[in-house]
């Protein structure tokens, strides 16, 4: 049983090299993701449009506010769901 | 209680140490805007602090502090706060989340963006600060009558 | 073999994080022991959130925190900076988030679990189960699916 685990696990990682070596070196300005015109969007216009100065906070609180609300609602929901399942009733 | 908890330089160590450890969740929470940090963050740190508490002091002592009450309020209130503030934009002819759309400096919309986008973080921080603290008294298993950990009656 | 010496440096960041994969997930699928298996999800996991900040990094960039406060205009070559890119780093905000989410669910079941059975092992819970509970078992299950397809 642990050696049909170790094959599955040598074959996925394998494939997943292999899969890696197409994509950009490490460091790599010139990418296609880098270069976006979104990507540079971000970078330069988060100031004037929302006026803080740090760019992952901008993203998150404002280009994707909408899923930073669904983000706290998983976790308010983990709160509760492990409150449901560990509280014990006072009788 | 454990020989750890019976401690005498820890316990005065961390009565020492936790006014300070959430006195920096709240600067990491405000700072989130203009550095590295945020309302996830903030609110993870001041979690700490208390579960840092709890854990010396004993769980009892540690609800004294965040009562369970408290913690289900303090958690709803954060998402409120944050649900809240899309409704204001909504009730302002924005959209939702569309922090410009509030009329409070009318020549500056990216400088109400910013302070919303703070309000937004104090209510992410309250949610995540309160369900930490939630989660640790939920996993903590209850105290017997002598005060001892049930299971850890051999671990120092 | 300075060619496969080079092909490895240049993306070695791949490497580790497959690495640390595939460790999470050996141990989620060899492992017995629930709580292990938990451990092994949080480090498969932590690899994807190495990979995402690992290609969000660019040569020479800084944190993407604009330099000198708003607008950078008393700062000399404020718009010659190179920040790195922003997006990958606010979704491993969100996948941190979820990651802790279902940790905490996860770890709460397995409490749950604990009283119920009285242990962490999954052969000793699938076979307490089947004992206690006959109409949950394989066999069970089979034989009704073969039930109704007679009928």
């Amino acid at each position: 049983m642990k050696a049909l685990a170790l094959l599955v696990v040598v074959i996925t990682g394998v494939m997943l090299i292999y899969a890696g070596q197409d994509l950009p070196p490490f460091g790599d300005p010139n990418t296609d993701m880098y270069q976006h015109r979104m990507t540079q969007r971000f970078i330069e216009c988060s100031d004037t449009e929302s006026g803080v100065p740090n760019i992952v906070t901008a993203l998150l609180a404002n280009y994707r506010g909408y899923d930073t609300l669904g983000e706290t609602t998983v976790i308010f929901t983990a709160g509760m769901a492990v409150m449901l399942l560990l509280r014990r009733r006072e009788t | 209680m454990s020989r750890i908890q019976e401690s005498v330089i820890i316990r005065t160590v961390v009565r020492i140490m936790v006014p300070f450890i959430e006195l920096f969740a709240l600067y990491v929470i405000m700072h989130g805007s203009s550095g590295p940090g945020g309302g996830f963050q903030g609110g993870v740190i001041f979690g700490a602090a208390i579960i840092l508490y709890a854990m010396i002091y004993g769980i009892a002592e540690g609800k004294k502090k965040m009562s369970d009450a408290l913690d289900k309020i303090l958690a709803s209130t954060g998402l409120t706060i944050y649900a809240g503030t899309g409704l204001l934009c909504l009730f302002f002819g924005g959209m939702f989340l569309q922090y410009g759309a509030v009329p409070l400096l009318p020549d500056n919309p990216a400088k109400v963006a910013a302070l919303l986008i703070d309000l937004v973080e104090i209510g992410i921080g309250t949610t995540v600060a309160a369900v930490m603290i939630s989660l640790f008294f939920d996993v903590s298993p209850p105290e017997s009558e002598e005060g001892e950990l049930p299971g850890y009656e051999g671990v120092d | 073999m300075t060619g496969i010496i080079d092909v490895v440096y240049a993306e070695y960041n791949y490497w580790i994080y497959v690495t640390l994969m595939m460790i999470g997930f050996y141990a989620m699928i060899a492992k017995k022991n629930l709580i292990k298996k938990v451990i092994g999800a949080n480090i498969f996991q932590t690899a994807i959130f190495l990979f995402y900040v690992s290609l969000a990094d660019i040569t020479g960039g800084t944190a993407p925190i604009l330099v000198g406060g708003h607008g950078g205009e008393h700062v000399e070559h404020a718009a010659d900076v190179i920040y790195t890119n922003p997006v990958p780093h606010c979704l491993i905000l969100t996948a941190i988030v979820v990651s802790v989410s279902t940790t905490a669910v996860a770890l709460a079941l397995i409490i749950r679990i604990y009283n119920e059975y009285g242990s962490l092992d999954e052969d000793v819970i699938l076979a307490a189960r089947k004992s206690l509970q006959p109409e949950f078992s394989e066999y069970a299950r089979q034989k009704e699916v073969i039930d109704d397809g007679g009928i």
